[in-house]
């Protein structure tokens, strides 16, 4: 007997330990100070830190932050209405952030800054959203397998020539979905639709893995030619470890289709959120986000491009070389996403 | 000797079940037990209520296109992991219960260590090592001067990888249950069949076996639950499912309709299979009420019969552990995490307080939902306890998109009111707070305590709460002074197994926490979606390492005190 009583007791006491514990943290869900504005991010980077600490420093504004995916980030912006405690919702890419606009989940600034500094393209029409740094989703070749003249646009990789030696992963990515997008825009959906059978027709593998696993696979010799966003390619290249930097030595980056239309970029955006309780702090961290000093931290941080002209290049981007962009507003092949999904499903890419 | 009960056979039963007044009498537990439910069924209810809005047709497009390959997908998945698990599990578990080799005992507990291996991690340590660019085929390849023609080796992003993937991690949950089933079972039912003629493989078959049938059936069940909604793993290993149509069709293509459409087709799957497990065995209850002085002698085993039972409860340990610790302690010393080093104390710390206190509150939850179905034998009471363990199933998105949805609803109109009466701006009060994340946990892992519990229930024989009632005991008081006692080792069981879960969980921490509020699997996420597996494997470490925990306190008080649990002097059971 004794030793049950003792055993319900103890647990009656973490019972109640763990109780009070959960009552205290429950009740003040976030503590608002005047000066501070509360972050709903689909950022995931260590090196955002620096950048975040750096706009607390200048203003004296700290940053609250919740980092999810997007999609969910949208789903609770929506579960919480007006009481929403978000101030600015970043994405990492313009799918995304477009779709929390059509939710009705952003409002539109006027901003002096904002519209001189980001390019139209890279940014919402009425303000609602805005572009703070580019990936350019870019072909890599393998340096002793294939001529990157082979592969100068994302056209060349469904030709004859190219069969079994492609590698891409799958269509639930976004990245996908949003060149995709870009394609229906320049080709219309009956291009497009030849286009994403022409891909699985050459695939080297059913598309699996990250944009970095095509990268290994491209320099282990699975395939041939991969398409990746450019700033894996860099974080591999300064990689602390010796595999990813010798993969990434393996391979020859080409920007495509610099003959015609451009390579197509997406951006990592923010708006601010249409429940703002702190608009002003929003829309300050915002034009931060466009300031010389920010914009260098995308760089060297996350080997992501500035959006705003004339900030230095940091390695490895420098090696990189300039490339003609597609200046497909990021709002219309954004748009498009629901039909890029339909027609990569029909085409069986997986 | 040992005598089988039926619910029907119960005199006390037989009086209460005469009216449809006496059935349906709302007690207490009932009441409470029906309050549960329907929290339980609100975050489903959420998502799915969208199925009664005009959708854009996706459907239409699914089935002329990717749905055949659902369907087999999510079919060869659940035919897999439950053939697999129910294999491993039962096979391991009986060995180590039934029979004495070198290394049994030892072997007894390293089997539940997968446990505490998150499904997704295993993946992408197995990934990284055995893909085409791994360090076994790189080396192949550099062995032999191969290139990609020259040699086939198979594929782990596959269904079969997969599923490989999933009973590695999954089997403890049939291992556990099966193990508790067969060392609970008397000796002399066993011994009676062996005077009978029958041999050991015989006693296993027509006498251990489907006397733990509905033990081993929970731990299918939950692995196949756990397998269903699985997410992180599949989409990774370029599988697609139910679960991952659910994401394409909601998330890429906007349609919430098609997905709830789509949920709700899983759900009925998931109804459809409990459903089935259940009607089965609906005619069998046993009661073994013999003495418990009396263990299972268990066979020695001697010679290649050692060998080979050594070999086949290592092999899992080996598989589902050992090796892809190997790979991340690899990983971690090849890049590592040196972000985490600072903040480790408080990941580990927000991790731990969440996983401790879901236990607590899950586990308690169960004792409920488990006394409901003992009082209830069938009809409502079972009923509402299936319902309100549904979440196990469901993605851990949908739950956490299901339980924003009323919590926000809540908030915002609570905030109304007192606007209106008091002029105060409450803001939100559950949302975002850690009660959201709390109540997430119960949605999704009930079914798993409640497994746990209800085995605990059943090994109870009812006969010994009508004598505590004749001896002037409340219904209460035998809850306190007789249930619990006898319930120790299963409340620990699952109190130990929703801390783990919890430690785990990913989707749903990531999107109802608060702010800046990180977690070990938060993290580990973070850098995995940013393609950083090396430095991903030194938070999955300790996430491992914390789960292992739990799981040794599991194994040294179930094991240690086993015998005095069932004769522990204060209850007698009766003959």
């Amino acid at each position: 007997m004794s030793v049950i009583n003792s055993t319900l007791n103890r647990r009656r006491f973490v019972l109640a330990a763990t109780g009070s514990a959960v009552g205290v943290l429950a009740a003040p869900a976030i503590v608002r100070a005047a000066e501070e504005i509360n972050l709903y991010s689909s950022r995931h980077y260590d090196t955002d830190e620096a950048l975040y600490a750096n706009f607390t420093k200048l203003t004296g504004v700290g940053i609250n932050r919740i980092e999810a995916k997007a999609d969910e980030l949208i789903e609770r912006m929506k579960a919480e209405g007006s009481n929403s405690p978000a101030d600015v919702f970043i994405s990492v890419d313009a799918g995304r952030i477009e779709r929390a606009n059509q939710e009705n989940l952003l409002q539109p600034v006027q901003s002096e800054v904002l519209s001189t500094r980001i390019p139209l393209h890279l940014r919402h029409s009425d303000g609602s959203w805005f572009g703070f740094s580019k990936r350019a989703r870019i072909i890599v070749v393998s340096k002793d397998r294939m001529d990157p003249k082979d592969a100068p646009s994302y056209e060349s990789l469904t030709g004859e020539a190219m069969k079994g030696k492609v590698l891409i992963r799958s269509s639930g990515n976004i990245y996908n979905q949003s060149l995709m997008g870009s394609i229906i825009m320049a080709h219309g959906s009956d291009g497009a639709a030849d286009w994403a059978r022409g891909i699985v027709a050459n695939l080297a593998r059913s598309p699996k893995g990250g944009d970095r696993d095509q990268i290994k696979a491209v320099a282990a010799g699975e395939g041939d030619v991969g398409v990746v966003n450019s700033y894996y390619l860099g974080k591999m290249i300064k990689s602390d470890q010796k595999a990813q930097r010798e993969a990434a030595e393996k391979v020859t980056l080409v920007f495509p289709n610099q003959a015609d239309r451009g390579t197509h970029v997406n951006i990592s955006g923010g708006g601010v959120a249409r429940h703002a309780k702190n608009k002003q702090g929003a829309i300050k961290f915002l034009e931060y986000l466009a300031s010389d000093q920010a914009q260098e931290y995308f760089a060297a941080g996350n080997t992501e491009y500035p959006v705003v002209a004339g900030i230095p290049l940091p390695s490895p981007l420098d090696t990189f070389g300039d490339f003609k962009e597609d200046t497909l507003n990021a709002q219309l092949f954004a748009s498009l996403n629901s039909e890029a999904v339909q027609i990569m499903d029909r085409a069986g890419w997986k | 000797m040992a005598t089988a009960h039926d619910f029907r056979d119960n005199p006390t039963r037989l009086t209460a079940k005469k009216g449809w007044t006496a059935r349906f009498r709302p007690n207490g537990v009932f009441m409470a037990t029906a309050i549960l439910a329907l929290l339980m069924l609100l975050p489903i209810a959420a998502v799915l209520s969208s199925l009664f809005d005009t959708g854009r047709g996706s459907l239409g497009h699914l089935a002329s296109t990717i749905l055949p390959d659902l369907v087999i997908n999510t079919l060869g998945l659940v035919c897999m992991v439950g053939l697999g698990t129910a294999v491993v599990g039962t096979g391991t578990a009986w060995l180590v219960s039934a029979c004495r080799f070198p290394g049994s005992r030892f072997l007894q507990w390293m089997l539940l260590l997968p446990l505490a291996m998150p499904a997704y991690i295993i993946g992408y340590a197995y990934t990284d090592f055995l893909v085409f660019a791994g360090p076994l085929q790189t080396g192949l390849r550099e062995l032999f001067g191969w290139t990609r023609n020259d040699y086939w080796f198979p594929d782990i992003h596959s269904l079969w990888g997969v599923s490989v993937m999933l009973v590695l991690v999954l089997y403890p949950y049939v291992f556990f249950l099966a193990r508790t089933a067969f060392q609970e079972q008397s000796r002399g039912l066993l011994d009676v069949a062996r005077t009978l003629g029958r041999s050991p493989w015989n006693v296993f078959t027509t006498v251990a076996l489907p006397m733990a049938r509905p033990a081993i059936a929970a731990g299918v069940a939950l692995a196949l639950m756990e397998a269903i909604a699985d997410f992180g793993t599949v989409q990774y290993f370029g599988v697609q499912t139910f679960t991952t149509a659910i994401y394409r069709t909601w998330f890429g293509m906007g349609d919430r309709v098609a997905a709830a459409q789509l949920a709700s087709a899983l759900l009925a799957f998931v109804f459809l299979l409990v459903a089935l497990e259940h009607w089965s065995r609906s005619r069998q209850a046993y009661y073994d009420t013999s003495s418990r002085a009396l263990k299972p002698q268990p066979v020695m085993l001697r010679g290649w019969s050692a060998a080979w039972a050594f070999v086949a409860c290592a092999l899992p340990v080996l598989l589902g552990f050992v090796v892809p610790v190997v790979i991340l302690l690899d990983l971690h010393f090849d890049g590592g995490d040196s972000f985490l080093g600072n903040r480790l104390m408080v990941y580990a710390g927000n991790s731990f307080l969440l996983a401790s206190g879901a236990a607590l509150i899950v586990t308690a939850c169960a004792i409920l939902t488990g006394y409901c179905l003992r009082r209830s034998s069938g009809g409502a009471g079972a009923g509402l306890v299936r319902l309100s363990t549904l979440g196990y199933a469901i993605p851990g998105t949908i739950i956490a998109v299901g339980i924003l949805i009323p919590l926000g609803a809540f908030d915002n109109w609570f905030d109304g009111v007192m606007r209106n009466w008091f002029n105060i701006s409450t803001g939100l009060v559950l949302s975002g707070s850690v009660i959201a994340l709390l109540y997430a946990y119960t949605v999704r892992f009930l079914a798993v305590a409640n497994s746990a519990i209800e085995t605990g229930f059943k090994r109870i024989p009812l006969h010994i709460d009508d004598v505590a009632r004749t001896l002037g005991r409340t219904r209460r008081g035998v809850i306190i002074s007789v249930h619990l006692p006898l319930l120790r080792r299963s409340v620990l069981m699952s109190a130990a197994i929703v801390f783990v879960d919890v430690l785990k969980e990913l989707p749903a921490t990531l999107i109802v926490r608060p702010f800046n509020f990180d977690t070990l699997a938060v993290r580990v996420y973070q850098l995995a979606s940013d393609e950083r597996l090396s430095e991903a494997a030194t938070g999955s470490l300790v996430i491992v390492a914390i789960g292992l925990v739990p799981i040794f306190l599991l194994t040294r008080f179930a094991d240690s005190r086993s015998g005095q649990i069932s004769t522990a002097p204060a209850i007698k059971i009766p003959q």
